[in-house]
């Protein structure tokens, strides 16, 4: 019955997700954070009425213009590929996933949609308060929309608010409220949230960087700068802030991903944080192998990040796969036999309810709603697949965090050295504020890479591997839009990066 | 209030809102119909920029409309989102994928150094509004033609033609309602074009438009009759009420009209709400032809997505497995689920009424070409 298909038709379907997604973030935290900047810029021009700080504001809403158009492109894929590419999923957890969807397009596009033009043509047509209200309302439905695809992203790494209904063999909502307020939610829109506030504002300061190594618009390098920097500063510290908070939630609802990132194998007490290391390649599940070929550890700190309690116990990779009784880890093995029940058992209830049994209906139900907790695993074959790609996930999960401690370093120096007037000087910094808004990329697309590789196999967290999820497609059509969309979305990159540079070399005056 | 509702009426409910929603999105494709008309009725480059000006303040609403048709589907009958979005894969790969090359084209076309040129932009834009409009139309047509697909008792689909949807576009009644569709996007396209721009300044864009309204009306017609007559005459497929087995009738969708005269006066007054639009603007000196004639592509399509769900009707039929088909009430998302969507949708006329706000702040005055030479105007 239920049938696993090739892995080859399944990791084309994440090939393909992994880089629709990818590509869709290059853009989206910089609308993110430039339509705020935007909207600083322009409450400033409107409280002050100098004109320099309207022909500033106009420049960064052009940059922020070409942005939006390929961010929009990019998108429209992502929100139709759960059905073409995830159709199993998208039936049995669409009574949960589709709603955020369906709020994201009423409350939050239409107003970006609405507010963009008059934030763009609206200039000499309506109040110079009503624009003003326009540019809030853009950033205000960036970041609403925002919110939502990440509660419906923290629902499939924390399902809440839902019952599986063996009727219709899927899950169904019980509590909004709960889907919409669950911790991970939370913690995923604030920490994605401010860290495109984040590369907003390295875009800034990345462009007026390189205006001031140039020598041009240096006034308005510098303004831009100041604004930026503050605002980045206090981003990166509330990134750091909600970071934390989203390791916590990790440890707590998605241990195997925080023993991923962390490459925790064996779970200790009082367990050391690496703060920098590098992985023994060969390390497998279950064997004696040293993890790491080097590493620098701060000793008890992952303990206190993941349980809040200094000492505590923090299960590693075996333990997650193998069990341990004495800390009272129950292993994916274990969950494994119990998850194949439950499978049987809801396969035995859709029978006896063909048959017209209701006895039999009734007794495999009680017994499946015993074991329905590992549905998932039921559909694993080896304890060992519940393991995330380890190295991926540490090595992202670490650049991220070094990334993002930089930038706060960063955020604080340029606005420093700007507010006693001295930036201009110091090419070495400014050749950093350049190479920085690169280095916000990098940071930025790692973190995902956290949050998604470091959940596999689970397209549901323990209820609902890829393998499921997919589409019953022959594995050609999905390699065949894989590559329609990556050659499609590296050409139009290729434009937007191309069009950028122009504006920005034509600068604040031109068109 | 809400939260007493029985699921048979949310599930009504959320038919009929997401057949607002898809009906306020083919009145919205006079943005694509608009782009197709681009080389014919622009013949400088000061028209071109009108044109595309005019358009570019709405394409976004557009885009947004049709995303939020799919979500509302997505949130309100998951069934059938997993099933044609997973089954007929190919027709709504292609759909969106001209979507993805509109979006970029208005930002992208006229800016230095955009590494493919005006042109391939412009081209981006008419394949959207050919191509996109035609396989929309195609994909709306399953709804009465039918479709290729098994649910297994897990409700997993599994397609069985090896064209995943693209089958659609072989059905003469499918490309009807396509083509009629894009010529009626091209025909609102110039209702609203005449209606947005000030022509003062490129004297010979207006006549061209005016004509283009009259000559796109009359190519849409025979494909319009054709899809209607063949819908009255054609088998349909039906629900019994008692034992929920669905079979093929004769005349089905003729009965669904007989049976719901409402629906049929909907059909013919948007018929006639068009016609209106068509000669106001076409054969008269009229500039508010986009009005009526949106409403009325609204009343046609309201009448169309009815008569296809309504009456125990399926709506998403499948010819290679009756019973497998998709109707609002084996579709439809749960009680509590449709319950609290019901609430959201109360946002509805909020989102409307402020869009309506925006329109007219934006438009109360028309676009003109002395805009689009001013420093001080961002234009596309």
């Amino acid at each position: 019955m239920l049938e696993q298909t090739g892995l080859e038709l399944v990791n084309w379907a994440r090939a393909q997700f992994a880089l629709t997604a990818m590509f869709h973030w290059i853009f989206v935290p910089l609308t993110l954070g430039l339509s705020f900047l935007c909207a600083f810029f322009e409450s400033i021009y409107v409280k002050t009425g100098k004109e320099e700080w309207r022909r500033l504001t106009r420049f960064w809403m052009r940059l922020f213009g070409i942005n939006f158009a390929i961010g929009v492109a990019t998108g429209i894929i992502l929100e139709f590929e759960f059905g073409t590419n995830w159709s199993n999923y998208s039936w049995m957890v669409g009574d949960i996933f589709g709603a955020p969807l369906a709020i994201e397009g009423l409350v939050a596009f239409f107003l970006e949609a609405t507010f963009f033009a008059v934030m763009f043509f609206g200039w000499d047509r309506v109040s110079k308060g009503f624009h003003l209200f326009s540019t809030w309302m853009v950033a205000i439905g960036s970041n609403l929309s925002a919110l939502w695809i990440l509660v419906a992203n923290g629902w499939m790494q924390f399902p809440t608010g839902m019952a599986f209904n063996p009727d219709k063999a899927r899950f169904e909502m019980q509590n909004f409220w709960d889907v919409l307020f669950s911790p991970v939610a939370v913690s995923k829109f604030t920490h994605t949230t401010s860290s495109g506030f984040l590369l907003g504002s390295l875009f800034v300061i990345s462009v007026s960087s390189w205006y001031l190594l140039k020598g041009r618009h240096k006034d308005m390098a510098k303004k831009s700068i100041v604004v930026a920097s503050v605002f980045g500063l206090l981003s990166a510290l509330f990134v750091g802030f909600t970071g934390d908070e989203a390791a916590y939630t990790d440890a707590q609802k998605q241990p195997m991903k925080l023993a991923a990132f962390e490459g925790l194998w064996k779970g200790q007490e009082n367990a050391g944080l690496v703060a920098l290391g590098v992985l023994n390649p060969d390390k497998r599940p279950g064997d004696d192998k040293d993890p790491f070929i080097f590493e620098i550890r701060v000793p008890g700190l992952l303990s206190l990040l993941a349980n809040r309690s200094p000492g505590s116990f923090v299960p590693g990779i075996d333990d997650l796969v193998y069990g341990n009784s004495a800390q009272g880890v129950m292993g994916a093995d274990e969950k494994i036999k119990r998850g194949k029940v439950a499978i049987q058992q809801l396969a035995a209830y859709k029978k006896a309810q063909q048959l017209g049994d209701q006895v039999a209906a009734e007794t495999a139900l009680q017994k499946f709603n015993d074991y329905k907790a590992y549905l998932g695993f039921g559909y694993l074959d080896s304890p060992e697949q519940a393991v995330p790609p380890v190295g991926i996930t540490f090595y992202s999960f670490h650049a991220m965090v070094a990334l993002g401690t930089l930038f706060i370093l960063i955020f604080f120096i340029f606005l420093v050295l700007t507010m006693k007037d001295r930036i201009e000087g110091q090419r070495a910094l400014l050749l950093l504020g350049v190479l920085s808004l690169f280095l916000g990329f990098i940071a930025s697309e790692a973190g995902w890479v956290v949050a998604e590789v470091g959940r596999q196999p689970w397209a549901i967290q323990d209820l609902l591997p890829v393998t499921v999820a997919r589409t019953d497609i022959n594995v050609g059509s999905v390699k065949t839009t894989f590559f329609m969309f990556l050659v499609t979305f590296t050409v139009l990159f290729i434009a937007e990066v191309g069009i950028m540079l122009k504006q920005i070399q034509i600068g604040p005056e031109g068109k | 209030m809400i939260g007493n509702l029985d699921l048979s009426t949310l599930q009504y409910i959320w038919w009929i809102l997401a057949s607002i929603v898809g009906s306020l999105f083919l009145f919205m494709t006079f943005v694509q119909g608009g782009q197709t008309l681009l080389w014919q009725v622009a013949k400088t480059d000061d028209e071109k920029g009108l044109v595309i000006n005019s358009l570019g303040r709405k394409w976004e609403l557009t885009f947004t409309t049709l995303v939020l048709f799919g979500g509302a589907l997505f949130a309100a009958f998951p069934k059938f989102y997993a099933t044609s979005f997973g089954g007929a894969y190919w027709v709504w790969i292609l759909i969106l994928f001209t979507f993805v090359v509109q979006a970029v084209s208005y930002e992208f076309r006229k800016k230095p150094n955009n590494l493919l040129g005006t042109g391939t932009y412009e081209l981006f834009l008419f394949i959207n509004g050919t191509i996109g409009i035609l396989l929309i139309g195609a994909a709306v047509g399953t709804f009465f033609t039918g479709s290729n697909f098994v649910l297994n008792e897990y409700n997993w689909v599994r397609w069985t033609n090896p064209l995943r949807g693209l089958e659609a576009a072989f059905s003469l009644f499918n490309l009807s309602l396509g083509i009629f569709l894009v010529f009626n996007a091209r025909v609102l396209g110039a209702l609203y074009l005449v209606n947005n721009i000030d022509f003062s300044g490129c004297k010979g864009l207006e006549p061209r438009l005016r004509k283009a309204v009259l000559v796109n009306f009359l190519c849409s017609l025979p494909f319009l009759l054709y899809f209607l007559v063949k819908l009255l005459i054609m088998d349909g497929f039906t629900i019994d009420p008692q034992t929920g087995v669905v079979s093929v009738v004769a005349g089905k969708y003729l009965a669904n009209l007989l049976a719901m005269p409402w629906v049929l006066g909907l059909l013919l007054a948007g018929v006639l709400l068009v016609i209106w639009g068509v000669v106001a603007t076409g054969l008269k000196e009229g500039t508010s032809g986009i009005w009526p004639a949106g409403l009325g592509t609204v009343f046609v399509g309201l009448s169309v997505f009815f008569t296809a769900a309504f009456n125990n009707t399926p709506f998403y039929p499948s010819k290679a497995d009756l019973q497998s088909s998709l109707s609002i009430f084996n579709a439809s998302s749960s009680h509590y689920t449709l319950t609290a969507m019901t609430y959201v949708a109360l946002l509805i006329p909020v989102v409307l009424g402020y869009i309506a706000y925006v329109w007219h702040a934006m438009d109360s005055k028309k676009l003109g070409k002395e805009e689009l030479l001013s420093d001080e105007a961002e234009y596309y």
